[in-house]
C-alpha cells in the first residue's frame, strides 16, 4: 500500500508542479493514459487474488477519481489566469476622450415662449397665431389707432406694396391683430396667449427690426381689473421663481386698453450686481389694460355684455432679464458659442410640474 | 416734459418733498423718466473772475489768464475767443468731472503753459450745444461762488413721459393739476385777469375757410401791442428756460417759449412791421413756397394751414412761423395769435414737411379750445411787464369751438370694471378735483353720475375712461388682485396639434444635435431670388437696409449665412435649424411655418478612433424624416423622389412627398453654386419640411391604440439579392419586395448596393434582408421557399429586376 501512496503523492507533486495545460496533459497521460502508471497498475491487478484484488483495485479507482479531480481543478485554474493574463493583456486607456457628439439647444426664445405658455396655460389660456404681413385694419385701425393717431408715429411701421399708396400692407408692429382675428371668429369667453414675431422699422443697440411678443386676451363677463393684476402677479413670480416678487402696476396708456397700465417688477442694482426680486428699484416688464371697449365694438363684441383684459411682453426682454443676457442683437447672430452658452437642452421642456 | 420743483409749486401749493412727489406723478401715469439733479453735476464749479489776460507766447488764439476763484488765484490757458479781463465765468478745477465731455480734468501743459483749470463752455456744462466761447455770468457774482446757484441750474429738474393721450399735462399746470387730484397740494388760482385794450388793433383776421376745411382753424385771437422793446429776458424767466434745455433768445420769444411749457398754449408773435394788409388763415395753395423760421424752405400742397399777410404765407398753422415775420431785437409793434388748430390736419402737414416742433407736438396731441382767450391775456401781461408796449382790444376770427361732453358713470362699473369698491362720495371728490363737472341722476331705478368731460381732456371719451380716472387717481396699488378663476379645475392642453407639432420637431432637431436659431424673416434680393423669391409685393418699402428689404421665400439662406459666418469663428462642425414662416406672397395663406435646417462638417471627422463618417445627403433626409415621423406621418406611405428645386444639387437631392401633389420636405446637398453666392465654401447639406403642408391630424376621442399581436413562431431571415437597372430606385425595389405579402414580411431592409464586377454597365445589385414573421404556425421549409418565390416575381414585375445568380 505504501508503494500506492507514494505513487499518488508524487502525482500529485508534480501536478502541483505543472506550469499549464500543456504540462497537465503530458502529466494526465504519463498517469492515466494507454501506458500510463495507473493504468498499467490497474492492468496489473488480474495478477492479485480474492480480497487483496479488491483492496488495491479500490484504492486505485481512489486514486484516478482524485487525480482526475486534481488535474480538472488545475485545469480550471490554467483558464483562469490564462483569461486573466489575456484581459490584462487587452487593457485600454479609459481616460481617452469619448466619440464627438453633437448636441442640439434649444434657442433661448422659443424656450422662453415655452416658460410663458406653460404658466399661462394654467390659467386655461391656449396659443392663438396670426399672420406676420397684416392690413392696417388689423394692425392699427380695429385696435383703436387711426390713421391719424400720434401712437401711430411710434411704431415705426415697416410697409409693403400692397394694393397702392391707400391700401399699403405692414409687418406687424406687434401681436395684438392676433386679439382681433381671434374675437372676429370666435364668441367669448376668449382666453388666448399670442406667441409671435413682430416687426419695427428701428435698429441700434436696444431695439432690432423684428422681436417677439407674447400677448394675452381674457374676455368674458365678469373679468376686471382685480383680475389682470392677480394674473399677471402669478405669471411674473412664477415666471422669475421669486415667491414673493415685488410687482407694481402704473397708469399708463394704450390705444387698445383702457383702463391702460405698465407693469414692473422689483430689482436691485446695489454693488453693480443685478437682481430680480425685493430691492431699491423698479424695471418695466409689459403693458397691459382693460380691452377698450371700441376694440371689442370692431370686433362685433357688445361691451355692455362682455369685458376683459389684455397684455403684451417683449419676449427678448423677459429671456434677456431672466437669464442675464446683455444684448438684444446677439439673439439674431447665431452664434453657437452663444447659443450652446444660453441655449437650452431639449429634454429641459417647461411645465409647472416639473419647473419654469 | 420737463420742469423744476420750483416751477411746478408755482401751480401747486405743497409741501411733499421732491421724492414723494417723483413717487406720485409715476403711480398717476406721469411716468418720471428722470430727475436731473444739476448741482451735483455741478458740485466742483464755481463762478471765477478773469483778472488779467495776456497773449500765450507760443500760440496765437490762446490766452494766459489769472483768475480769482474766490480762495485763490490760478493760472488758466483759455482758448475761448470771449475770454476777457474783468469777466465771470464758470471755472472748473483740475480733479473735476466735465460732464459735457466726460472727461476728468488734470493739470495741463497747453503749449508749455501749465493751465490749472479750465474756464467752461455751455456744452462743457451740459446746458446745450454751444461751443463757440466760454460761459459769461451776466449777474454779479462773488468770485468763489457755487457756479449751479449762479446760473440758476440748482433745482432738480423733473422729466416725465407724457403719453399721447396727456396733451394736458404737456404744460407744468397739467401736471399741478393731475397732482392736486391725487392728494398731494392744492392747484393754485390762474389769474386769468382780461387786460384793457387801449386801440383798436390795425391789422385784423379772416377765417379764409371753405365749409369742408372750416375746422383747420375755428378760432383765432389776435392782439396788437404798440411800441415794445424786446429785450434781454429778465434771470427768473432765463433761469427757467435754462433749467429745462431751452435757450433764451430774447423776451418775445421767450414769452411764447414759457406759455408753451407752462400753460401748454402755444402762442405767435408777428413782428408787425412785417406784415403787409390784414392776416388770413387759409388752406395753402399747392406748389406755394412758405420760409420758415428753421431757415429751410417748404413746398406747400393743398392741404395745410397757413397764416398769411398779402404777401403770401406767415407761418403754417400750430406748426412753425415765417423766417421774415417773427420778431427780433429791434421789433416794436407786434401782432400776437392764439389760436385753434385742428390735432389731425397739424399732423398730417408736420408729418408730410418733417417738421417737429413744440407748437406741432401740443396742437396734434389737441389743447384747451377754451383757453385761447385766458391764454393771450397771460401773455399780454407778461409782455407789458417785460417789454412796455401798449396792447390793443382783442380781435376775433371765428369761435371758440363748441366743447361738451357728457358721460354716465354708473357706480358699480368702478368695481364691476375697475376691480375696486370706492365709496361714491370718493369718486366724485377725485372727478372734481380733476376739473369733472357732474350731477346725480337716476335712469331704471340706478343711480349714476352725468359727468361733463372738461375742454382740456378731449382724450375721455368714454365711461372706461372716467373709471380709469377714479382708479388712476386712487392708485392702482390699492385695487386688490385676484387670482384668475379657472374655467375647469384643470385646464384643457394650451397648444393645438398643430402647434405641438411645431415643438415636438424643435424638441427632437435639439435632441438629434441640431441646435435652433432665430434670423430676421426679411433677407437680400439676390438671397431671395436664388431660393424661388424676390417678388415685388414682398420688397418692404422702408427697410432698414438694403440687404433686408425682402420677405424670405425660404429659411435655408440665413442658415447658410450662418454656416459660413461660424465656420469663420473656427466652427468646424455646424448643425443649424429654425422653425419660422417663409412667405409665398402677401396673403395671410401665403405664409406657412417651415422646419428647416443645414448640417455641415469640415472636421476631416479626425479621432485617435479611427475616421467617422462625415455628414451626408442620408443625414439630412434622416431628419427630415424624423420630423414628419413626430409629427405622425406614416414614414412608410412617404415617397422620396429626385425633383428637389433648383437651390439644391440636382443628383443629391430629393423631395419627400405623400402623393404627386403633396410635397411635403426637401433635403438635399446645397447647389454648389448658391453655396459660392453665399461664399460659404466646402458642402453644405440642408432640409425643409413644410409642416402646414402635412395632413391635418384629428384629435381622436380616444386614446386606446389598436391591439398588437406578439408572435409566438420563430421568425425567419432570408437574404436576397437583385439585379435592377440603374433607374430603378432603392424604394421602388424595396416596395416590390414588401408588396410580395404584405401580412407575412414584417421587415425588410437594404445592406448592399453594389455596381461593377460581373455586373452589366447600367445595373447594380440590391441585397435585402426579409424578415418572415408568421402568427399562427412555424412556417415549413416549403412555405417559405414559396414565399421567397413571390418575392422574386413581384421585384421582376414592378421593376424588372432579376435574382442574382
Amino acid at each position: 500500500m505504501s508503494e500506492l501512496d507514494s505513487l499518488r503523492s508524487e502525482i500529485m507533486a508534480s501536478l502541483e508542479a505543472a506550469i499549464n495545460l500543456d504540462d497537465l496533459e503530458r502529466i494526465r497521460v504519463s498517469v492515466l493514459g494507454k501506458t500510463g502508471k495507473i493504468t498499467g497498475l490497474m492492468k496489473d491487478l488480474g495478477r492479485l487474488e480474492g480480497n487483496e484484488r479488491k483492496q488495491v483495485g479500490l484504492a486505485l479507482n481512489t486514486l484516478k477519481q482524485d487525480v482526475l479531480k486534481a488535474i480538472e481543478r488545475k485545469k480550471i485554474a490554467f483558464v483562469d489566469s490564462e483569461l486573466e493574463d489575456k484581459l490584462a493583456n487587452e487593457k485600454v486607456d479609459v481616460s481617452l476622450p469619448v466619440r464627438p457628439e453633437y448636441e442640439g439647444y434649444i434657442h433661448p426664445i422659443s424656450q422662453t415662449i415655452d416658460e410663458v405658455i406653460a404658466i399661462l396655460g394654467e390659467f386655461g389660456l391656449c396659443v392663438s397665431e396670426g399672420p406676420d404681413i397684416e392690413d392696417d385694419w388689423h394692425n392699427f385701425t380695429a385696435l383703436n389707432i387711426p390713421p391719424d393717431h400720434p401712437a401711430r408715429q411710434e411704431h415705426d411701421t415697416f410697409y409693403l406694396p400692397g394694393q397702392g399708396e391707400d391700401d399699403r400692407l405692414v409687418l406687424r408692429t406687434h401681436t395684438s391683430p392676433v386679439q382681433i382675428r381671434t374675437m372676429m371668429h370666435s364668441k367669448p369667453p376668449i382666453r388666448i396667449i399670442v406667441p409671435g414675431r413682430t416687426y419695427r422699422c428701428d435698429y441700434d443697440a436696444t431695439h432690432s427690426p423684428m422681436f417677439h411678443q407674447v400677448e394675452g386676451l381674457v374676455v368674458d363677463k365678469n373679468t376686471h381689473m382685480g383680475h389682470l393684476k392677480g394674473c399677471l402677479i402669478d405669471f411674473c413670480r412664477a415666471f422669475f421663481g421669486v415667491d414673493d416678487l415685488p410687482v407694481r402696476f402704473r397708469p399708463s396708456y394704450f390705444p387698445f386698453t383702457e383702463p391702460s397700465a405698465e407693469v414692473d417688477i422689483g430689482c436691485t442694482r446695489t454693488g453693480g450686481e443685478f437682481r430680480i426680486g425685493h430691492g431699491d428699484d423698479w424695471l418695466e416688464i409689459l403693458g397691459c389694460g382693460m380691452v377698450n371697449e371700441k376694440v371689442l365694438q370692431n370686433c362685433n363684441i357688445n361691451p355692455q355684455e362682455f369685458q376683459g383684459f389684455a397684455f403684451g411682453m417683449g419676449v427678448e426682454r423677459l429671456a434677456m432679464l431672466k437669464y442675464g443676457i446683455s444684448d438684444l442683437r446677439t439673439f439674431y447672430e447665431s452664434d453657437l458659442r452663444w447659443l450652446r452658452h444660453y441655449g437650452f437642452s431639449s429634454l429641459e421642456m417647461p411645465s409647472m410640474v416639473r419647473g419654469i | 416734459m420737463k420742469f423744476t420743483l420750483q416751477w411746478l409749486k408755482e401751480h401747486l401749493d405743497t409741501s411733499a418733498c421732491l421724492d414723494d412727489i417723483v413717487e406720485r406723478l409715476t403711480m398717476i401715469g406721469l411716468e418720471v423718466d428722470k430727475v436731473h439733479d444739476r448741482s451735483r453735476d455741478l458740485k466742483d464749479f464755481v463762478v471765477g473772475k478773469v483778472l488779467e489776460t495776456q497773449n500765450h507766447p507760443d500760440a496765437d488764439r490762446l490766452h494766459i489768464c489769472q483768475v480769482d476763484i474766490g480762495t485763490e488765484k490760478v493760472e488758466v490757458v483759455c482758448g475761448a475767443p470771449n475770454v476777457r479781463k474783468g469777466m465771470l465765468g464758470v471755472f472748473a478745477p483740475s480733479g473735476s468731472y466735465i460732464p459735457g465731455t466726460g472727461i476728468l480734468l488734470k493739470p495741463t501743459k497747453i503749449r508749455g503753459v501749465l493751465s490749472n483749470g479750465m474756464l467752461l463752455s455751455e456744452r462743457e456744462v451740459n446746458i446745450s450745444d454751444d461751443h463757440d466761447g466760454i460761459i459769461e455770468l451776466v449777474e454779479n457774482f462773488a468770485p468763489g461762488t457755487s457756479a449751479a446757484e449762479a446760473m440758476g441750474l440748482s433745482e432738480s429738474v423733473i422729466e416725465i413721459e407724457i403719453t399721447p393721450n396727456r396733451g394736458d399735462c404737456l404744460g407744468v399746470r397739467g401736471v399741478a393739476r393731475d397732482l392736486a387730484a391725487s392728494g398731494i397740494g392744492i392747484l393754485k388760482q390762474l389769474d386769468t385777469t382780461p387786460v384793457k385794450g387801449k386801440f383798436r388793433s390795425p391789422i385784423r383776421v379772416n377765417l379764409d375757410l371753405k365749409k369742408s376745411y372750416e375746422n383747420a382753424c375755428p378760432f383765432f385771437v389776435g392782439r396788437f401791442i404798440r411800441e415794445v422793446k424786446n429785450i434781454e429776458s429778465p434771470n427768473w424767466l432765463k433761469d427757467k428756460l435754462i433749467a429745462v434745455g431751452l435757450r433764451p433768445i430774447s423776451s418775445l420769444v421767450d414769452i411764447t417759449n414759457l406759455m408753451t411749457l407752462d400753460l401748454n398754449r402755444p402762442l405767435h408773435v408777428f413782428d408787425a412791421a412785417n406784415l403787409k394788409g390784414d392776416l388770413q388763415v387759409r388752406i395753402s395753395k399747392s406748389g406755394e413756397k412758405f420760409l420758415a423760421l428753421d431757415g429751410k424752405e417748404y413746398e406747400l400742397d393743398s392741404s395745410m394751414t397757413v397764416i398769411a399777410d398779402d404777401n403770401g404765407p406767415k407761418a403754417l398753422g400750430g406748426i412753425i412761423g415765417g423766417a421774415d415775420s417773427g420778431c427780433n431785437n429791434d421789433s416794436k409793434d407786434v401782432f400776437i395769435e392764439s389760436a385753434y388748430f385742428n390735432p389731425i390736419r397739424t399732423a398730417r402737414t408736420g408729418r408730410k414737411l418733417n417738421i417737429l416742433s413744440d407748437a406741432r407736438y401740443r396742437f396734434e396731441r389737441t389743447v384747451d379750445p377754451k383757453f385761447l382767450v385766458h391764454g393771450m391775456e397771460i401773455a399780454t401781461r407778461l409782455i407789458l411787464e417785460i417789454c412796455g408796449g401798449k396792447p390793443s382790444e382783442l380781435v376775433f376770427a371765428g369761435e371758440e369751438p363748441k366743447w361738451e361732453r357728457k358721460i354716465k358713470l354708473r357706480l358699480h362699473r368702478i368695481e364691476n370694471f375697475g376691480g375696486i369698491k370706492l365709496k361714491a362720495s370718493i369718486v366724485k371728490e377725485i372727478l372734481s378735483a380733476l376739473g369733472f363737472d357732474f350731477k346725480e341722476i337716476k335712469e331704471n331705478k340706478e343711480s349714476l353720475l352725468q359727468v361733463h368731460v372738461p375742454s382740456w381732456r378731449p382724450d375721455i371719451v368714454g365711461e372706461a375712461c372716467l373709471v380709469e380716472e377714479v382708479i388712476r387717481i386712487y392708485g392702482y396699488d390699492k385695487i386688490p388682485a385676484v387670482s384668475m378663476e379657472s374655467v375647469n379645475n384643470l385646464p384643457s392642453p394650451a397648444l393645438n396639434l398643430d402647434q405641438r407639432r411645431c415643438f415636438l420637431a424643435r424638441r427632437r432637431l435639439a435632441g438629434r444635435g441640431l441646435t435652433e436659431v432665430v434670423t430676421y424673416s426679411f433677407i437680400c434680393n439676390k438671397h431671395a431670388s436664388l431660393f424661388g423669391g424676390g417678388l415685388e409685393s414682398l420688397k418692404l418699402i422702408n427697410p432698414i437696409s438694403s440687404d433686408l428689404d425682402y420677405l424670405r421665400p425660404s429659411l435655408l439662406p440665413n442658415l447658410i449665412t450662418a454656416v459660413g459666418r461660424n465656420f469663420d469663428r473656427g466652427s468646424d462642425v455646424v448643425s443649424i435649424f429654425e422653425i419660422g414662416p417663409r412667405f409665398t406672397g402677401d396673403k395671410p395663406e401665403d405664409q406657412d411655418i417651415v422646419v428647416a435646417g443645414v448640417r455641415f462638417d469640415q472636421s476631416g471627422g479626425r479621432h485617435w478612433s479611427g475616421v467617422h463618417q462625415p455628414v451626408d445627403v442620408f443625414d439630412v433626409k434622416a431628419d427630415a424624416l424624423d420630423i414628419l415621423g413626430g409629427a405622425g406621418v406614416s414614414v412608410e406611405k412617404v415617397e422620396a423622389i429626385a425633383e428637389a428645386p433648383s437651390w439644391y444639387h440636382p443628383g443629391h437631392s430629393g423631395l419627400l412627398r405623400l402623393g404627386p401633389k403633396q410635397v411635403i420636405a426637401h433635403f438635399g446637398e446645397i447647389h454648389p453654386g448658391v453655396l459660392q453666392e453665399f461664399g460659404v465654401k466646402g458642402i453644405v447639406y440642408g432640409f425643409e419640411v413644410f409642416l402646414d403642408s402635412l395632413p391635418v391630424k384629428k384629435d381622436k376621442k380616444s386614446k386606446a391604440r389598436p391591439h398588437i399581436e406578439l408572435s409566438q413562431y420563430q421568425a425567419v431571415k432570408r437574404d436576397f439579392a437583385f439585379v435592377v437597372d440603374e433607374d430603378v430606385t432603392a424604394e421602388q425595389a424595396l416596395r416590390a419586395v414588401r408588396g410580395a405579402d404584405k401580412k407575412l414580411i414584417t421587415d425588410v431592409s437594404l445592406f448592399d448596393v453594389f455596381r461593377g464586377g460581373e455586373l452589366d454597365v447600367g445595373k447594380k445589385s440590391l441585397a435585402v434582408t426579409v424578415v418572415f414573421q408568421p402568427k399562427d404556425k412555424t412556417l415549413t421549409d416549403a412555405e417559405i421557399d414559396s414565399l421567397a418565390e413571390k418575392i422574386v416575381v413581384n421585384v421582376k414585375k414592378i421593376t424588372g429586376g432579376l435574382l442574382r445568380g
